[in-house]
């Protein structure tokens, strides 16, 4: 007999496997998807990054087998700037979650976007900070009930989607977990994309904001997050605030074309100094 | 040139050819010629959302296969120390320039300071080490910003040039080489076979291979307590070796680090120790004092971390007594005093910033040691 192996393994660190998350997290499928996207485009396994920020999305970079780095809390983005500028071939991709995403490194996120700097950004949002023990996050619903909110949670959530369109991001969707097989078209397009690519997965925090607000194990929320989902492709990003419990709007809402960081500033220079400067990052060792 | 610019030149000599950084005074004349000169080399200039931001870049740029460098004050040298830590930890070489303000917080932006030296020493938490240097011309701006990246590329560390807006904004002739006359240090790439590549193993000289992001090693690197595949390892016995590594590399090649330069010392009754700026203050007070008959010899710290430790053990059992002026309220004197003991009076003579030392108040100090 002989052993058959999931065709991602060769994409994970299975010399790291049993992962950290909670049995039911949603974090797992979102690694999935992010694999399996990789193995359908064929991209070449040599030439393509990942980073994390710190939380439990954060811990991603460390079973991916392919160049990883786990950096800083928040600072998962500007590192990525310094490596996608400095060996601008190699295909980068964030993997970090909301907290760190879009709290504490909230603003690189919006400058990455305003600079259209060419990197994949998958953003698990599981509407808390898990990692330290469900407090409330800047993407938490009103209402919500987090370790940190005793009395429910008062203050306004980012809406992601909306947030990352102004801020100038060139392709925006937002799934739940269970749409695997949409998150991961997302993610192949977005690897195909050249710019600042945005990509929310809702995904359910079993061990501490669902057991808090009493919404039922891993399964149930990850169904209910699906149940509560409609499909809106290219809405209005202003549109898609979410409410406790309430519907999530998903769908891709922006995927448009616009020079990337490297192509303006080849562009640019090449205007300006005309043949003093060389092209940055075209047939770069 | 003025000091700023030579720090930019000094990077690109040197091979620098990724800069991210957020203006700042007194330090942006730096930002501002590498946006001017860089694209011209075939590198990148971004300036980043701030500081935090900048060293991020830098270390991924690191990664990428860069020399990469800042340049920052006070304010922006506070941001950074949250990855200075991740520089350290990922040994990622990279140099950070702090023309130094008076502080603290905004304190005197136009205005000089040597107030950050134990903060470059310390500023990140966690156990770790880092090299410093401190120029005290722009002509050593130029000397010292190569030398920091020959440093940082040897021993992969952060090192930090740290020069103040006296030095920065001080204009002198500036000697550039050619380029085939300038000692510059490459990376130290691992080449062997892929399977056998662990990030953190330590070759013989006690040093870790490097790779660059995209060469097919699918490596692993983080901030965490790693072993030597850069995994994660959370525990005491993990703790000690990788913290340990990071301090012996520095502590046990300290005597191939550390450059000082000595005059007089032979017969000297009283050393008076500086760096930066206030030694070229302190010659004036110390060429009062000799006309005043005092046998001074002086020493300048070129490098202050790592500390002379042993160098200066030696000359307090040879003088009596040890001057030590420095802008801020007494910094790198503590690291003297702690060495010194009781083998001579350490005389301190701190200046809190705005302005360079009165060298009558040098002076006094010195004429009060020889009593």
């Amino acid at each position: 007999m002989t052993e058959s192996t999931n065709p991602i393994e060769e994409i994970l660190r299975m010399d790291r496997i049993p992962h950290i998350w909670c049995p039911g997290c949603g974090i797992g499928t979102v690694v999935t998807s992010f694999a399996e996207a990789v193995r359908k485009e064929q991209i070449d396994l040599d030439k393509i990054a990942i980073v994390s920020g710190i939380g439990c999305t954060g811990r991603v970079a460390g079973y991916v087998k392919l160049d990883s780095f786990h950096t800083t809390h928040g600072r998962a983005i500007p590192f990525t700037t310094g490596l996608k500028m400095a060996h601008p071939e190699t295909k980068t991709v964030v993997f970090s979650g909301d907290g760190d995403l879009s709290g504490i490194g909230g603003n690189h996120l919006i400058h990455a976007a305003r600079r259209n700097m060419d990197m994949v950004v998958i953003c698990v949002n599981n509407f808390n900070y898990a990692m330290t023990g469900g407090q409330v996050a800047a993407t938490t619903p009103k209402l919500a009930n987090a370790s940190t909110a005793p009395y429910g949670n008062f203050e306004n959530a980012f809406n992601l989607p909306y947030l990352v369109e102004a801020a100038g991001a060139t392709y925006v969707a937002r799934w739940t977990a269970l749409h695997l097989r949409r998150v991961t078209k997302s993610i192949q397009e977005a690897l195909n994309h050249r710019g600042f690519s945005f990509i929310e997965v809702i995904t359910p925090c079993v061990t501490l904001y669902a057991r808090r607000n009493r919404l039922g194990d891993g399964l149930n929320l990850l169904k209910y997050y699906y149940d509560q989902s409609e499909i809106q492709h290219d809405a209005d990003t202003k549109t898609l605030d979410i409410s406790y419990q309430g519907k999530l709007i998903v769908g891709k809402f922006v995927h448009k074309e616009k020079p990337t960081f490297l192509d303006a500033m080849n562009d640019h220079l090449s205007t300006t100094l005309g043949t003093d400067y060389k092209l940055y990052g075209v047939n770069n060792d | 040139m003025d000091g700023d610019f030579a720090i930019a030149e000094g990077g690109l000599a040197a091979g620098c050819r990724f800069f991210a950084g957020y203006p700042i005074t007194p330090s942006t004349e730096t930002a501002e010629h590498f946006s001017e000169r860089i694209p011209m080399v075939g590198g990148v200039f971004i300036q980043m959302e701030d500081e935090l931001a900048s060293i991020a870049a830098l270390i991924g740029a690191s990664w990428g296969g860069k020399k990469a460098m800042t340049v920052t004050s006070g304010p922006g040298f506070s941001l950074m120390m949250e990855n200075i830590g991740l520089a350290a930890m990922m040994e990622a070489p990279l140099v950070i320039a702090n023309v130094q303000r008076g502080g603290p917080s905004t304190g005197l932006p136009t205005l000089t300071g040597q107030q950050d030296m134990m903060q470059a020493r310390w500023g990140s938490h966690g156990d770790y080490r880092i090299i410093a240097l401190s120029p005290d011309s722009p002509q050593e701006c130029f000397d010292l910003t190569i030398e920091a990246f020959n440093l940082a590329e040897t021993y992969r560390v952060p090192v930090f040039v740290m020069t103040d807006e006296c030095v920065g904004h001080m204009h002198e002739k500036v000697v550039i080489p050619e380029a085939d006359q300038i000692e510059v240090v490459e990376r130290k790439w691992y080449t062997g076979p892929k399977k056998d590549y662990r990030p953190y193993k330590n070759d013989e000289d006690g040093i870790p291979f490097m790779v660059k992001v995209g060469d097919g090693y699918r490596f692993h690197t983080t901030g965490l307590t790693h072993d030597e595949h850069g995994y994660p390892l959370l525990n005491a016995d993990c703790q000690k070796i990788n913290v340990q590594h990071l301090l012996d590399k520095i502590d046990k090649n300290a005597d191939k680090i550390i450059r000082i330069e000595e005059d007089q010392i032979d017969n000297a009754e009283i050393l008076v120790i500086s760096y930066g700026i206030t030694s070229r203050v302190a010659v004036k007070a110390v060429q009062d004092a000799r006309a005043a008959g005092i046998k001074v010899g002086t020493l300048r710290l070129i490098t202050v971390w790592p500390f002379p430790e042993k160098r200066i053990l030696e000359l307090a059992g040879q003088v009596k007594g040890i001057v030590f002026p420095e802008i801020n309220a007494g910094q790198v004197v503590l690291e003297a005093e702690r060495i010194v003991a009781d083998k001579c009076p350490v005389f301190r003579v701190p200046h809190l910033g705005g302005w360079v030392h009165d060298p009558d108040d040098i002076l006094n100090a010195i004429k009060e040691a020889a009593k």
